[in-house]
């Protein structure tokens, strides 16, 4: 689904990342650590397609990132569902309005049941009509994860998701995410809380990666 | 859930709400839109009102001619009388008749006052010519002239008559270079509003990147936005314009050249092509400004 072979970037003359090879399985699950700084967001925009490598090949679905066209990228990012830890919201839209927004965004009919489901899932059916300014911070990232999942994408990246929440809501959110992983999606996150790996290790086979030195690298057992 | 219910209309969430309103910058794109309108309506006023002047001249003075006689007094009759028999056997007049006194006197008149005394002042005769639509041979006429009557001298109008005619086409040639340029400083003026509307909707811009959305629909959203707006402001613009030509004093009751500048028949249909093409070119701009951009944004 993503594949990395010797994937570098560098940013404004340094290298950021460099000989990073990965290939993510169809529904593994996975976490990405490393100290703030170390190039984790960088790794994640890379599998998204918002920065190009500056050296290596990668490979979304089957596909080299670099022959693809401005078209091609966008029907790309519809497959893969990303969550930031600011979550990126429209903030004049509503909650549903926010939520829906990959389907408008590609000219998809929104479907009411569809919809009530989704924000049922999250715990956000109360809240579809208020802005995202008037949620908490775990009902924002839940309300993310709806707006990640609403194109039923295969690839599910989170960055730092629950680096503003606490320990319940963090919980919370890791369960929906391996609700999604045994649904069949590929997960991905970005994060350097040690517990929400455990904890995720509890529910779910995963594999973890550290970028250090630049590299990336595969977690030893202490984890 | 009444909210959820309008969501689910098919174009409740059109490309143009993901964009924030943005105040200043629609109220400034309206505002130039009408400005613009207005001016493009004076300018097609213009290039109207001197294109009926080039028109009205060049064939009212094509179609006629002025013969002089400075002769003695003693000669004067006898030379009018042999221009007259000169003109009756000329092919292409349809009429020719010397001025009266009370004729000369009003020529006069706007130089000299009413109490002018012509007939104690050694002025010429003047002969005036209407000429058919096959028109004289001048220079044969001058010609036979210089003969029958020495003091006689022929004056076909070409003289003045192509450099007013000249003046009035150049005026409605600058009319028409105002409206391209007035067209091109609003495509201008609204790029850069749309410009600055993209700059400022950077997040906007990449949220839905990030949700797989094309350049084209992020374009449209904006492309909409500024057609409508440019369409309401030159709208206005050209009511505006158009109250304001409507207003203008009479032809009749002046009767000067400017005064002549409103539309007439048909021709105030012509102002109402102002707000369509008006939002055409903020399509067009819009839309290449927003590609452009967006090209520049992974």
């Amino acid at each position: 689904m993503i594949e990395l072979q010797n994937v570098a970037m560098s940013y404004g003359g340094g290298e950021l990342l460099s000989e990073m090879t990965l290939k993510l399985a169809p529904g593994s699950f996975h976490f990405l650590t490393g100290p703030s700084g170390a190039g984790k967001t960088t790794f994640l925009k890379l599998c998204y397609a918002e920065l190009m490598p500056s050296a290596g090949q990668l490979a979304l679905f089957g596909q080299d990132v670099r022959a693809m066209g401005r078209d091609d990228i966008a029907h790309l990012r519809r497959r893969i569902g990303v969550v930031h830890q600011d979550c990126q919201f429209l903030d004049h839209l509503s909650v549903a309005e926010n939520v829906v927004l990959p389907l408008t965004a590609t000219g998809r009919p929104v479907r009411e049941r569809e919809l009530a489901e989704l924000l049922g899932w999250v715990g956000l059916k109360a809240h579809a009509n208020a802005l995202p300014a008037q949620l908490s911070g775990g009902e924002r990232q839940r309300a993310a994860l709806a707006r990640a999942v609403m194109m039923s994408p295969e690839v599910i990246l989170a960055d730092e998701p629950t680096g503003n929440l606490d320990w319940d809501m963090s919980l919370r959110l890791l369960t929906l995410l391996v609700e999604l992983n045994k649904m069949g999606k590929t997960v991905l996150i970005a994060t350097h809380d040690l517990n929400l790996i455990r904890a995720a290790k509890a529910q779910v086979p995963t594999r973890v990666l550290r970028i250090a030195n630049r590299r990336l690298q595969l977690a030893g057992a202490d984890l | 859930m009444a909210r959820l219910a309008w969501l689910m209309r098919a174009d409740a969430l059109g490309s143009d709400r993901v964009v924030p309103p943005t105040g200043f910058t629609a109220r400034l794109t309206v505002l130039t839109a009408a400005a613009m309108a207005f001016l493009a309506v004076f300018a097609l006023a213009l290039s109207l009102a001197t294109g009926r002047l080039a028109d009205r001249w060049s064939q009212a003075l094509a179609r006629s001619a002025t013969i002089r006689i400075s002769a003695p007094a003693d000669q004067m009759a006898a030379q009018t009388r042999a221009v007259l028999d000169v003109l009756a056997t000329t092919p292409g007049l349809a009429s020719s008749r010397p001025l009266t006194g009370d004729e000369m006197r009003k020529l006069l008149d706007p130089w000299f006052g009413p109490d002018l005394p012509v007939d104690s002042l050694p002025l010429p005769q003047l002969i005036e010519l209407v000429e058919t639509d096959a028109g004289i041979d001048a220079e044969g006429l001058r010609l036979r002239l210089s003969v029958e009557a020495p003091g006689a001298v022929l004056d076909d109008h070409t003289r003045w008559r192509r450099p007013l005619v000249a003046a009035a086409e150049r005026l409605r040639l600058l009319g028409l270079m105002s409206l391209v340029l007035i067209g091109a400083a609003t495509a201008g003026m609204i790029t850069l509003a749309a410009q600055a509307a993209l700059a400022a909707n950077g997040q906007v811009i990449r949220v839905l990147r990030l949700v797989g959305a094309r350049d084209l629909f992020i374009a449209r959203a904006f492309v909409r936005r500024f057609t409508l707006r440019g369409f309401a402001g030159a709208a206005i613009g050209t009511a505006l314009g158009m109250l304001a030509v409507a207003l203008l004093p009479d032809t009749d009751e002046a009767g000067g050249f400017l005064t002549g500048l409103g539309f007439q028949g048909v021709a105030w249909a012509w102002p109402l092509l102002v707000p369509p093409l008006a939002a055409i070119v903020a399509f067009v701009a819009t839309r290449a400004a927003a590609l452009r951009i967006l090209r520049g944004i992974r």
